[in-house]
């Protein structure tokens, strides 16, 4: 493969990295809140999907109306439930009862499933790929990067535009004011949630589409979605899109040189970037 | 300031003696399961230091477990040492490591950070699984010369290597006791009520929070080689291991009550009741393990020995300070 050839193959695999990335965005920004188990969710949709996938014999893509929904739902009532009652000034609880999420979703997934590597089928769309100025692009990795693109548009257009959005950015802001005003601060983290959740599971299909997975395949999707937020700029989507692309490329390019060097590569641009530009490469404008 | 009564140090102090006697009366596996709870209570003990009290909430710890354990092996396997003699080395290379690691981290905030000690971990994973001369992914072992260097017999080596886990699990006890009840302990004790308060008392809280960090990070890689002593073997997924060494860690010091010294023993023995009731159902104890700590946040921030603090007024371990 040419330099070319894996600086583009880097760039598509950003797109996925970024949709990793948006949802822990997105709830860091209304609620301040880390989800530790946010690639081990991602991982139970695809889990989820490959459930429905078998039980109806529906392609991957179509299952996503089943699997967002119920996402959706799940994280909504987890906010409710257990969530909400993590907020407020100490950090620890919100940290620790995430983290004990992603111990619970992993050994419950390896109890049920055991440690086999599933994938989803989705056709000839998987090996299929055009010509591109002498190179052959995969479809699906470019389909999965203008999914990343239509999200984080339709993203910022909720967040900036919407009357939602308006709800989030003030409980953002100040949620004691906010609730003052009337609005359902509890409810509107509950959607803010819900919102993160529904992305995963686009992530979640369009991963499962691309490689296998096993239980253990969340921790490293929490770490890739983390590192594209840290190299794009907190608060930012489209930088964190940009941010998923140098951590895509970093890691293809790291493979050229040697297979165990592609995920040492992206770490090491990591750490270089908290270095150098500890606020991001495209910090937001305050 | 509030001494332990009198009684609690004699009690503590014929525990200690029993335990370090355990070999003339325990059998060899029980032998095992003393140090194995000992170097949990150290582990234990530590993490709860960075959450507890300096406010660092790492989940990377792994990382100097590892690294402690690697620089025993590489002391022994490449420079020939004797075991013994290379174990303090392993809190040099881990102190290290944490001396490259903290300023870069600290520049990530709150959970954030906690994410990044992750990062870290696995960087170093990664880089100790590439080094072919180390084994790369299937590790090494101890050379048995090496080994049969420790004491001629097993049953003394066996031994010597119980009393070093020992000394190790009682030592970062009393050291992180006097150090919370020392000046720098009233420091770290700001820092966990309010960050930001102690700032402006004048708590250098950057500084605060780097050395705390740099000694953990020693004292976890001194436990990282004695456990990788007993061990005899190590490879990157043992070393570096999230589950083991942080994830475990981490329950222990909720369930039995964070920013608490106490708590952290008191977790250390019920996660080791825990595990010997429920050994038999694999991977069931760590769900356990994981609601009952999500519980514990939720209702009872304090853990188990929160609820007897506030209930009944016990305090073996003081750390408050009295106006006389």
């Amino acid at each position: 493969m040419s330099i070319v050839e894996a600086i583009v193959q880097g760039m598509l695999l950003g797109g996925l990295y970024a949709l990793f990335a948006a949802g822990l965005s997105l709830v860091f920004g209304v609620m301040r809140l880390v989800n530790i188990a946010h690639g081990d969710f991602i991982v139970l949709g695809a889990y989820i999907a490959f459930m429905v996938v078998s039980l109806t014999g529906l392609h991957p893509f179509a299952a996503l109306l089943i699997v967002i929904p119920l996402m959706a739902l799940l994280g909504y009532v987890l906010q409710r439930l257990v969530l909400e009652r993590t907020l407020g000034e100490d950090i620890l609880p919100p940290i620790l009862v995430t983290f004990g999420f992603a111990v619970i979703i992993q050994n419950t997934l390896l109890e049920v499933f055991s440690t086999d590597a599933q994938r989803l089928s989705a056709g000839s769309i998987e090996t299929a790929s055009i010509p591109v100025a002498g190179m052959s692009v995969g479809v699906l990795p470019l389909l999965t990067f203008g999914i990343a693109v239509l999200l984080i548009a339709g993203l910022e257009y909720v967040f900036f535009r919407s009357r939602i959005g308006r709800a989030f950015r003030a409980t953002s802001d100040d949620a004691e004011t906010a609730r003052t005003m009337g609005v359902d601060t509890r409810h509107v983290f509950a959607l803010a949630m819900a919102l993160s959740f529904a992305v995963m599971a686009v992530a979640a299909v369009l991963l499962a589409a691309r490689s296998n997975f096993d239980p253990f395949a969340g921790p490293a999707r929490l770490i890739y979605g983390f590192e594209a937020v840290i190299i794009g700029g907190l608060g930012n989507l489209w930088g964190t899109l940009a941010g998923g692309v140098v951590l895509g490329i970093a890691q293809t390019l790291g493979a050229q040189i040697s297979p165990s060097f592609q995920i040492l590569a992206g770490h090491l641009v990591f750490f270089l970037v908290l270095a150098l530009r500890p606020r991001g490469l495209f910090p937001r404008m305050d | 300031m509030s001494k332990p009564s009198l009684l609690v140090t004699a009690g503590l102090l014929i525990i200690a003696a029993i335990l370090a006697s355990a070999p003339m009366w325990a059998g060899r596996g029980d032998l095992r399961l003393i140090g194995e709870i000992m170097s949990y209570m150290a582990l234990a003990v530590l993490w709860n230091l960075l959450a507890g009290y300096a406010g660092l909430v790492s989940v990377g710890q792994q990382a100097f477990v590892g690294l402690g354990g690697y620089t025993l092996f590489i002391c022994v396997i490449w420079f020939d040492m004797t075991p013994l003699a290379a174990v303090p080395l392993a809190a040099v290379t881990a102190g290290l490591a944490g001396t490259i690691f903290a300023p870069l981290l600290f520049r990530l905030e709150g959970a954030y950070f906690a994410v990044g000690t992750w990062v870290a971990a696995e960087t170093v994973a990664l880089i100790f699984a590439a080094i072919p001369s180390l084994g790369a992914g299937a590790g090494m072992s101890l050379p048995a010369a090496a080994v049969k260097g420790i004491a001629a017999s097993r049953d003394m080596r066996e031994w010597v290597i119980y009393w070093l886990v020992l000394a190790l699990g009682l030592g970062v006890l009393a050291g992180t006791y006097a150090l919370v009840r020392s000046k720098a302990g009233l420091a770290l004790m700001a820092l966990r009520d309010n960050a930001t308060a102690a700032g402006s008392v004048g708590i250098d809280i950057w500084w605060t929070r780097f050395w705390a960090y740099i000694g953990v990070a020693a004292a976890t890689g001194l436990v990282g080689a004695v456990v990788f002593l007993q061990k005899l073997r190590i490879s990157p997924d043992a070393g570096f291991s999230l589950n083991d060494w942080t994830a475990i860690v981490i329950f222990i010091v909720v369930i039995g009550g964070i920013g608490r010294l106490e708590g952290a023993v008191i977790g250390t023995l019920i996660y080791f009741l825990l595990r010997e009731l429920l050994i038999d159902f694999g991977a069931v104890y760590l769900i356990v393990l994981g609601v009952v700590g999500i519980v514990v946040m939720v209702f009872s921030r304090g853990g188990v020995w929160g609820l007897v603090e506030t209930r009944l007024g016990w305090s073996l371990l003081p750390t408050r300070r009295r106006r006389d």
